[in-house]
């Protein structure tokens, strides 16, 4: 199992590899995204019963959840891609956190937007500085200050190194995202779904789960186009991607 | 692993670690002012200040809600541990009643009561169609239960 890890990891390391088995995985990953979204978010918007005591305004949460799931999972990788730019100076690392980031901030900002939208006729109110609203806000600025610190130095590796840092540092904030809802007492609620259980009903539940995991799917797709293009640029003067464009 | 690449490792690890508990210190000393609202049982004890702007939070004591002229109205709020009453001259939210979660937005005028200025609806994180929750409350098992840890 740690060999194959191993492997891999030494595999992906390399561009070509990576941009070449992407390339094979991404009409897979695009299948996933279309067959777990689409039918998820119909389900969800249309067809998935009204809340008790929300109507139909909760409807909102299939777009929110995955979301504000993906723009922390997102932060994650790239703080885990940051490590081992430092430690290991793989490129390919230093290419996927580079172009997680604006993918990462539109999560965010997604959230956010949505939460506020969903917060106005619930709460009564677009914001509140609670603890989950506050540090969900803070992910969004790391987000932009990784992208601004990117785009500052002009030389990639010395780029990735300093963002690295910073994501590392940032990634403090994932903790308190997740758990501000039960350390301090917020306006938002409790989470929904733990690992092991739900408080929603199934027929609620279940298209929520396809949204989730549709939209990792497209955060995947997203990834690879974006880390592709980012390959093919940095790589442009080796061999084998001036074969590929034909010069 | 390479013992250069080993100790930087184990450099950024411990710099996380230092730098987790640093914020877990300031937040934790900070907590009072994270904390988004006062409990009745922190108001009744006396932490919060009179005649300042604060929210408090708590569950609408059934029963209590009390229309007074125009928009006007009195209700309590309540922590299951001590209650206060909450005076607010405005349109509710949607989600307002009574068993239900708020957040009441003021000033403490007096002893236990609240002038608000705005009242938020807090809702839980159950969700569950209309029918089943009637089923629920058929069977004589009010999910209020449920709701009330929920609320804090």
């Amino acid at each position: 199992m740690f060999q194959t890890i191993k492997r891999l990891y030494h595999q992906f390391g390399s561009p070509r590899y990576f941009y070449e088995m992407t390339g094979k995985m991404q009409p897979w990953l695009i299948a996933g995204t279309v067959l777990l979204v689409i039918p998820g978010l119909i389900w969800g918007l249309l067809f998935a019963p009204p809340d008790y005591l929300q109507g139909n305004s909760y409807r909102i949460m299939y777009i929110h959840v995955p979301s504000a799931s993906l723009a922390m999972g997102g932060y994650v990788m790239m703080a885990v891609a940051g490590v081992i730019v430092l430690v290991w100076r793989m490129k390919m690392a230093e290419m996927v956190a580079r172009c997680i980031a604006p993918i990462g901030a539109s999560f965010a900002f997604l959230c956010l937007v949505t939460g506020a939208i969903w917060g106005k006729p619930t709460w009564g109110t677009w914001w509140v500085w609670d603890a989950r609203l506050t540090s969900m806000l803070i992910l969004l600025f790391l987000y932009i200050g990784v992208m601004a610190l990117n785009m500052a130095i002009e030389n990639p590796q010395t780029a990735a190194r300093a963002t690295a840092v910073l994501s590392i540092v940032g990634a403090v904030n994932i903790p308190i995202i997740k758990y501000s809802v039960e350390w301090w007492n917020t306006l938002h609620q409790p989470a929904s779904i733990t690992l092991t259980s739900s408080s929603m009903a199934p027929e609620m539940l279940i298209p929520l789960l396809m949204c989730i995991f549709g939209f990792y799917f497209l955060f995947a797709v997203l990834l690879i186009m974006a880390t592709r293009c980012e390959v093919l640029a940095r790589e442009q003067r080796s061999a084998w991607v001036r074969q590929l464009v034909g010069e | 692993m390479n013992p250069k690449r080993k100790q930087k490792l184990i450099i950024i690890l411990g710099g996380l670690a230092a730098l987790g508990l640093a914020t877990g210190l300031m937040t934790y000393a900070m907590r009072e002012n994270i904390n988004l609202f006062y409990t009745p049982s922190q108001v009744v004890a006396g932490e919060a200040p009179m005649e300042k702007r604060i929210r408090v939070g708590g569950l609408v004591v059934v029963g209590s809600l009390v229309r007074g002229d125009d928009l006007e109205v009195t209700f309590d709020i309540t922590d299951k541990a001590e209650s206060i009453k909450v005076r607010y001259d405005g349109i509710l939210p949607d989600l307002f009643r009574e068993g239900q979660g708020i957040i009441a937005n003021g000033r403490l005028v007096a002893e236990n009561l609240v002038q608000a200025e705005e009242v938020l609806a807090k809702h839980d994180e159950n969700y569950m169609p209309p029918e089943v929750q009637h089923a629920i409350e058929q069977a004589g098992h009010p999910k209020k239960d449920k709701q009330e840890k929920a609320a804090y």
